[in-house]
């Protein structure tokens, strides 16, 4: 019997994927999660496979979990970090795209503050492209890890209701989350601050609601988002007090709830901030999984799309298949 | 696809519909030219004249674009009032207006005056539209008096709306005498807030920053409150959103004079060319919904948008093949502006003369110039068009130094066939 395949060249969001591309990039990952059960967490299933981790902005658990999952597949790994400032002094994404070409690698992972970055790179390079983040656009690999994460809890993800929590606007989880959520059948509302739920925002199929605890009496789960620090900075969050005291995933809050609600965060946590430090820490969160899944989707979206393909009459990718 | 070269000394256009938007008249008839000027069909050798087959094809007007950028002085590598012109003409305009946001911009009269001396021998008349503020930096008004009297036509910080309301008003306060609008390009830089695109539900889907419609249409409001308080002339350009044309519509009603006018792109596309992270549908205003294209198309149809300007706005491959932030607004707009404009408002139910008028009549009425009269003796300036062909606009149809079009393999109904101008003419093929 042969795997189950997706009809995804390149990963560049979650918006137009299909269940059923879904669901296999879910059950490879909970196959994935035995092996990282296992003592020897290696497979040689990506040998001779060239990966180049490619990242313009900052970020520590994703590039981690990327290496990780490139490293367990047995992948050949090149890290490229870069802040913003190496953009801004004119590396130009053409250029970039260009050296990626003439490198010959067979997968880009890429994180890019600009939404459509990996879009414009997948249409002028051979290799397989990831999206670890563009911009406020999408982040499709930890819209997977999260419904990988709701799966295990609860078996299923249609007709689940998930709650998305903090600034909509801006966030590339929440956008992702959204798409995959809906296309998998599940139920969406977003809540947050008024001025960071984008106005259009319920023509993506997602209801609104600003009342935090009648979200959390809604939902079967709830994802929260940090709280970037510059909003506040730049006056549009008023305070940490005020926030906390309205959309803070709270101690209090949830024990005024009968329903063990699970509580998600794509982290890094402002504890204190947008949630407890305690619920962070507590039963109903579900975080660690997340990082731990994250690995195991991961590495299911690499062996899908750089694997060998003999249904599509491809020649394999490898000089030599792995037995 | 066409060429562009000194006009024969005779010329005969056969077979052809003349159309004139002076008097709003066609007749059937043959055109010739001699050494430039037009004259009696008798009056020439058809055997030595240069022949031109206008079956099905209407003579009309040469078009009139009041807004465009071409670029010089100091931005040559993008544009030059020489290369504008060959793309003008080859667009059927045979008279340009230029916006000021040059480097240095168009702030003064000796601006004014390199302009006119550097197109004094373009196959286009180029006129140009002065800065309402040095620099464009909306603190202190320009020399407006002066520049008048070296000959610009307009006023406007284009690109750089004028935020500041008491410098707006004083501004057409000052120009109230002069018979000449000033022009405001309608953006609350402050509720544009960095948006790239459209704000609607495609730009929510693309995470891309939003520019709502209300950021055009509310600095609209205050500029046609202004228009009213001081009695000046205002002109709005390229207004894309329904709210500003319901605007417009108001104000009009109330008998205040105000013009305005419409781009091609934003009759033609909406929001949906940049889907695909396409830079070169980025444009300020943006493309926007379709409700909006045909309330803007809507207002050309009933009156309350008064003519069809380009507003093309050359960029370098360079620069548009930075990502969707960093490329600059704008998109060039004088080779696809009469295929763009005669299929989308043709099915919208607008005649060929209707368009034509959106084209001639309607921007000189804007800008008080005076259309040139298709009789024996007059100075042939003329455009030939086909408006039954369909076409398929390409790389080879841009005469322009610049390409940044999204239009690129777009069909068009209607195609300029000829253009003729100041001892030069545009044949197409």
């Amino acid at each position: 019997m042969s795997e189950p395949t997706v009809s995804l060249r390149h990963l560049l969001g979650l918006e137009g994927v299909s269940a059923q591309d879904i669901q296999v990039l879910l059950e490879t990952g909970f196959s994935f999660r035995e092996v990282l059960e296992r003592p020897i967490k290696k497979v040689p299933t990506l040998t001779g496979i060239s990966v180049v981790n490619l990242f313009f902005e900052g970020s520590t658990r994703t590039r981690i979990s990327f290496e990780l999952a490139e490293k367990r597949l047995s992948a050949d790994v090149t890290n490229f970090s870069a802040g913003a400032s190496s953009l801004s002094k004119g590396e130009g994404l053409k250029d970039t795209i260009q050296n990626i070409h003439a490198m010959k690698m067979d997968a880009v992972v890429m994180r890019h503050p600009v939404p459509g970055s990996t879009w414009q790179l997948s249409q002028f390079v051979d290799a397989v492209v990831i999206n670890a983040g563009d911009g406020t656009h999408e982040h499709p690999t930890q819209g997977l890890l999260d419904m990988m994460s709701l799966q295990e809890k609860f078996g299923r993800l249609k007709g689940l209701k998930v709650g998305i929590i903090g600034d909509i606007a801006h966030s590339r989880v929440a956008r992702s989350n959204i798409f995959g959520l809906i296309t998998m059948g599940a139920e969406v509302t977003v809540c947050g601050p008024g001025h960071l739920i984008p106005p259009y925002i319920g023509e993506l199929g997602v209801a609104v609601n600003g009342d935090i605890d009648e979200v959390l009496t809604w939902a079967d789960a709830v994802n929260v988002l940090r709280i970037q620090r510059e909003r506040m900075a730049d006056g549009i969050i008023p305070s940490v007090r005020e926030y906390r005291s309205r959309f803070g995933i709270t101690n209090e809050r949830l024990a005024r709830h009968r329903k063990e609600v699970v509580i998600l965060h794509p982290g890094p946590m402002n504890r204190g901030v947008e949630i407890d430090s305690d619920v962070a820490d507590g039963d109903q969160a579900v975080i660690l999984d997340q990082v731990l899944n994250g690995v195991a989707v991961r590495m299911s979206v690499l062996f899908h799309l750089l694997g060998p393909r003999e249904s599509e009459g491809e020649p394999p990718l490898h000089p030599e298949e792995e037995t | 696809m066409g060429t562009i070269t000194a006009l024969p000394r005779e010329v005969l256009i056969k077979g052809g519909m003349l159309y004139d938007p002076i008097t709003r008249e066609s007749r059937k008839g043959d055109v010739a030219i001699k050494n430039g000027r037009l004259t009696e069909p008798g009056e020439i050798g058809a055997d030595k004249a240069k022949v031109i087959d206008a079956r099905g094809c209407i003579i009309t007007h040469g078009f009139i674009d009041i807004h465009a950028h071409f670029r010089e002085p100091g931005r040559e590598d993008k544009e030059t009032l020489a290369t504008g012109s060959q793309a003008a003409l080859a667009g059927g305009f045979t008279r340009v207006c230029v916006m000021p946001n040059t480097d240095p911009p168009i702030d003064g009269p000796e601006g004014v005056r390199f302009i006119l001396e550097r197109s004094e021998d373009l196959p286009v008349a180029i006129h140009p539209v002065g800065a309402v503020t040095k620099g464009q930096r909306g603190k202190e008004l320009a020399e407006l008096l002066e520049m008048k009297a070296a000959g610009a036509v307009a006023f406007s910080d284009d690109g750089e709306p004028v935020q500041d309301g008491q410098m707006l008003r004083r501004a057409l306060y000052y120009t109230r005498d002069l018979g000449v609008p000033v022009i405001n390009h309608a953006e609350d830089v402050r509720l544009r807030a960095g948006g790239v695109m459209n704000e609607g539900a495609l730009s929510t889907r693309l995470g891309l920053p939003g520019n709502p419609a209300l950021a055009e249409a509310s600095m609209i409001y205050r500029d046609l409150l202004l228009a009213e308080d001081t009695g000046s002339r205002l002109h709005v350009p390229h207004v894309s959103t329904a709210l500003s044309v319901d605007l417009v519509r108001h104000f009009k009603e109330r008998g205040v004079t105000i013009t305005a006018e419409a781009s091609p792109h934003h009759l033609g596309l909406t929001d949906e060319a940049v889907r695909d992270f396409d830079t070169h549908a980025k444009v300020a205003p943006p493309l926007r919904s379709e409700g909006d294209r045909q309330a803007v198309a809507g207002g050309l149809r009933d009156g309350t948008l008064d003519c069809i300007a380009t507003d093309h706005a050359p960029h370098t491959v360079e620069d548009k093949e930075q990502d969707l932030i960093q490329a600059p607004f704008g998109m060039i707009g004088l080779e696809s502006a009469f295929g763009m404009a005669h299929t989308t408002l043709g099915q919208m139910g607008l005649s060929t003369e209707q368009v034509i008028d959106l084209l001639t009549s309607g921007p000189a009425r804007v800008m008080g110039l005076e259309l040139t009269p298709l009789e024996p003796g007059e100075t042939a300036e003329l455009v030939v068009l086909a408006p039954d062909e369909e076409w398929t606009f390409t790389r080879e149809d841009i005469h322009s130094r610049s390409r940044n079009t999204p239009m690129l393999g777009m069909t068009f109904t209607g195609r300029v066939r000829a253009t003729i101008s100041r001892g030069s003419w545009f044949t197409c093929r």
